[in-house]
């Protein structure tokens, strides 16, 4: 399966989050951005390389990404 | 055929959210354990979690398998009984700098010696986080913590160092940034008979960092990052530069027989009653 034929899904859940900024910092494409409070938004998610760095090296279990395949 | 388990079969997602401090890297840890687990397709109810006390003690009650969360520094002790009450489980005991090399020293050097078929995941972070900071076995030397304010005069053990000389059949370091690498390492580890170490330098923001690492958990995480240096490079440096860094990688693979083979060699009648060969 070829990574563009694939689709991507960030999902943050704030209440697990506790702003460390892991995320935010080590994603090499830069999909995040922080807020104010350093909550992580997910500004440019057409870069995303489907890693799941992000995923493993967050400590609350707060990122999730969803990849799914194409038709 | 492949089942394909993931992470959650091993993860208590009602527990959420964790009990460590924001930046602590315990959870990646956990994330990694978990994901190895799933990886290698051991039924939670196979496998034994044995903790003692301290931050990274308080993982047990993250997981699905079985769990005994002992007294300080005991986790090898009691996870030996499990192993040898029951050697068809897979025993792994989850400790600290302070519960492993400190309180649980003495454990930990004789089970390497024995090479009782346990893996120890060890959460290095340099310090004792629960109890307020104070410095640890492993606290780099001249850091400055609750009880070592102008610096700790001791040099750190080398716990990876330790546990081969002792006899560990499997040894290797690893960090809580390194997440790929780190979760490689435990599954060889769990999937090898013998004592296993996985060593995984973590951060602590809250009372290392504070007092060592000027910034946020960011630079925490960074100076864990830049402490250590991959193996293949590590081999080119020469000593004095090797003194500044923390090798990470597979440090020892060997094939020693572990502690039930020899038994039930010195003793057969062990064998005949022994419930099954383990893994």
């Amino acid at each position: 399966m070829n990574k563009t034929d694939q689709s991507v899904k960030i999902n943050i859940d704030e209440s697990l989050c506790k702003r460390c900024g892991f995320c935010i910092e080590y994603c090499n494409t830069k999909v995040y951005e922080a807020d104010q409070d350093g909550l992580p938004l997910v500004k440019n998610l057409d870069n995303c390389t489907k890693c799941r760095l992000c995923e493993l090296r967050c400590p609350d279990f707060a990122v999730k990404v969803e990849v799914e395949n194409n038709e | 055929m492949a089942v394909n388990l993931s992470y959650r079969e091993y993860f208590k997602e009602d527990a959420l959210p964790l009990m460590w401090c924001a930046g602590c890297g315990n959870g990646i840890l956990l994330r990694a354990i978990t994901d190895s687990l799933a990886d290698l397709e051991i039924p939670p109810h196979q496998v034994v979690v044995s903790t003692g006390i301290g931050c990274w003690g308080k993982a047990d009650d993250y997981m699905t398998t079985h769990a005994f969360h002992g007294s300080h520094g005991r986790a090898l002790a009691f996870g030996t009984g499990i192993k040898l009450g029951n050697p068809d489980l897979h025993v792994i005991a989850l400790m600290g700098d302070g519960d492993a090399l400190a309180i649980g020293g003495n454990h930990f050097i004789h089970a390497a010696r024995r090479n009782i078929d346990i893996t120890a995941i060890i959460s290095n972070n340099f310090t004792y986080g629960m109890t307020g900071g104070q410095y640890s076995p492993t606290t780099p030397l001249s850091s400055k913590t609750t009880t070592s304010p102008i610096g700790v005069a001791e040099p750190a053990f080398d716990v990876c160092g330790l546990a081969e000389e002792c006899g560990a059949n499997y040894v290797a370091r690893s960090t809580v940034y390194h997440v790929t690498q780190l979760k490689r390492l435990i599954t060889a580890a769990i999937k090898k008979k013998g004592f296993n170490v996985v060593e995984a330098i973590n951060t602590c923001p809250t009372h290392f960092g504070r007092r060592n690492v000027p910034g946020d958990t960011v630079e925490m995480m960074n100076y864990i990052k830049e402490m250590t240096v991959a193996k293949s490079r590590y081999e080119k440096m020469d000593d004095e530069e090797k003194a500044k860094y923390l090798v990470t990688g597979e440090l020892v693979n060997k094939e020693r027989p572990d502690f039930l083979s020899v038994y039930r060699e010195i003793n057969p009648a062990a064998s005949e009653s022994g419930r099954g060969e383990g893994k």
